[in-house]
């Protein structure tokens, strides 16, 4: 369980971080999502003991990194922002060096190195030099190092930033295959990564929390608009929709080879499928389809996050 | 201690690795070979003298371009953040870089053997106790040297800054007792005090006084502490 405790930080007269608090459950993916400059990475370099907060705390279990920070770095995992390494290393030096760092030597060593490269992939590039990787492999060798312990923690700062698509369908894989059993704490300003892999996301902006809880309950607190796409035989007067609930909205309407096509819209909160159904029936119309799109978290992400006054 | 071990040894293998080892450790024996040469037979006097003053002299260039890299480096390349987030104390980074840079030294120095070797051959009965001294002099001045240069490099993200900034420190060391003549006399006993020179032609002489020890070993041990507090300038609230 990581408890975050009014967390501020303060880079000079910026204030990076803003007071804020929220827990990762054990065995959870949460993600932490926000606009670049929002605050995520400073949050994690906080947990990971390389920052200082300037007041609050993070709390790991019985351990809080004001007075653990060696005893919780042995417990995380870590995958900075942007991934660095040592170009002049080869894969297999690199790996040595950050498990004997965390004192895994020896048979132990080799033991593990045969489970991890297989976990990521790395056949083939664990005697290559780092700086002839392609940025794939750059990215397992950054997450092998951060797995390689078996943490009880993984924090992985945009995991998949710079990737091609195949590249970022193979780390979400390998990140959802290790959420199964850790406690992993993943951020991105790209709300897609999150919705692809986290089971719950904090949204970040200003330094300040703007939304927390699972995609669901985002969308059900977020008081956005249903479209309902509706096709009916037959020409017909769409206004009459509107009879059905004061809410509605006639948003579009046309005919077309003796077909109509009605859009309407309505709160989130209400959910009229049943009514319009019956009310088609009740008018003898012949309803071809019916389609709900609720307004897309994307826009939701968008909403959250632009400046204040409304325009981004 | 392993932790320092286990830094000092990744330091190692990437001074080898790549050509900075190599490529300073020639120059540093060609000038010293040039100087000791071009002079050693013409003296005509048993002893490593010529070797004792141009070594120092090298070790002003020679010393910040080993170190300039070993903080600097990780600063640049963000690597600092991956190593301060392993189970790694800040002062095990900065001892462990420490050894390393002395280590290089020390194999430079070794490299000189052929000098004294030569003395053996030619020299009539050179005081030998007072050239071992010498070499341990040198060592002193080395990691001393090299104190400042890994301070030199903590400050920076470029190694340029970092080589310059610890060159002009050493170098001031340095030049503190030859520029006694034109200070105040009231300032002139605490800049010789402070000279690296002064107390290196002590311990060169084969005189080992605990007074030149403490001055290196306060000097290192200033520098050193200077550098940890340095890397904890991130921790800054």
């Amino acid at each position: 369980m990581i408890k975050v405790e009014h967390l501020t930080k303060h880079y000079g007269h910026v204030k990076a971080v803003d007071d804020i608090s929220f827990h990762v459950r054990d065995g959870e993916i949460l993600g932490f999502l926000g606009p670049h400059g929002a605050g995520k990475s400073t949050t994690l370099r906080i947990m990971t003991s390389y920052l200082t907060p300037t007041s609050g705390n993070i709390y790991i279990n019985d351990l809080n990194v004001l007075d653990d920070s060696l005893d919780i770095r042995k417990i995380i995992g870590y995958l900075p922002e942007n991934n660095p390494l040592y170009p002049e290393m080869n894969v297999y030096d690199f790996l040595k060096f950050s498990a004997a760092a965390r004192k895994i030597e020896g048979k132990a060593f080799e033991n593990r190195l045969k489970e991890v490269s297989e976990m990521c992939g790395l056949h083939g590039v664990i005697h290559k030099q780092i700086s002839e990787l392609s940025k794939g492999y750059k990215q397992r060798t950054g997450l092998a190092q951060a797995i390689f312990h078996d943490p009880e923690i993984l924090i992985l700062d945009e995991p998949t930033t710079g990737l091609d698509p195949n590249q970022i369908v193979e780390i979400r894989n390998l990140i959802k295959q290790l959420g199964k059993e850790k406690t992993v704490v993943i951020s991105s300003h790209i709300l897609q990564e999150i919705q692809a892999t986290a089971d719950r996301m904090v949204i970040i902006n200003k330094g300040k929390i703007a939304a927390n809880g699972t995609i669901d309950e985002l969308m059900s607190s977020f008081k956005g608009f249903t479209r309902l796409h509706l096709e009916i035989e037959g020409v017909m007067n769409a206004r009459d929709l509107t009879d059905i609930h004061e809410k509605i909205k006639l948003a579009d309407s046309q005919t077309l080879n003796g077909m109509t096509k009605v859009v309407i819209e309505y709160p989130n909160t209400l959910d009229l499928r049943k009514d319009v159904f019956q009310y088609a029936v009740k008018k003898g119309w012949t309803l071809l389809e019916m389609n709900r799109h609720r307004i897309s978290l994307e826009d939701m992400f968008r909403i959250l996050t632009v400046e204040e006054g409304g325009k981004a | 201690m392993n932790t320092i071990r286990l830094i000092y040894r990744k330091e190692m293998s990437t001074y080898f690795n790549s050509a900075v080892a190599y490529i300073t450790l020639i120059i540093f024996l060609l000038i010293n070979g040039w100087f000791f040469t071009s002079s050693f037979f013409l003296v005509g006097q048993s002893d490593l003298r010529i070797l004792f003053n141009s070594v120092p002299l090298v070790f002003i260039f020679f010393i910040p371009a080993i170190t300039m890299g070993s903080l600097a480096r990780e600063n640049h390349a963000g690597t600092m953040e991956f190593l301060t987030t392993l189970p790694v104390d800040d002062y095990q980074i900065v001892l462990g870089k420490f050894f390393s840079a002395v280590a290089l030294i020390g194999v430079g120095l070794l490299f000189t053997l052929p000098h004294f070797i030569t003395l053996l051959f030619v020299g009539t009965s050179p005081d030998i106790g007072a050239i071992l001294c010498g070499y341990l002099g040198l060592l002193l001045v080395g990691a001393m040297y090299a104190s400042i240069g890994i301070f030199g490099s903590a400050v920076s993200n470029n190694q340029i800054t970092s080589f310059l900034l610890s060159f002009i420190v050493i170098f001031a060391l340095y030049l503190f007792d030859k520029i006694l003549i034109f200070v105040p006399p009231f300032l002139s006993g605490i800049l010789q005090f402070l000279s690296t020179d002064y107390h290196f032609s002590n311990i060169s002489r084969g005189v080992i006084d605990s007074r030149n020890i403490i001055y290196f070993l306060s000097v290192i041990f200033f520098f050193l502490t200077l550098s940890v507090r340095v890397l904890e300038i991130r921790k800054w609230r």
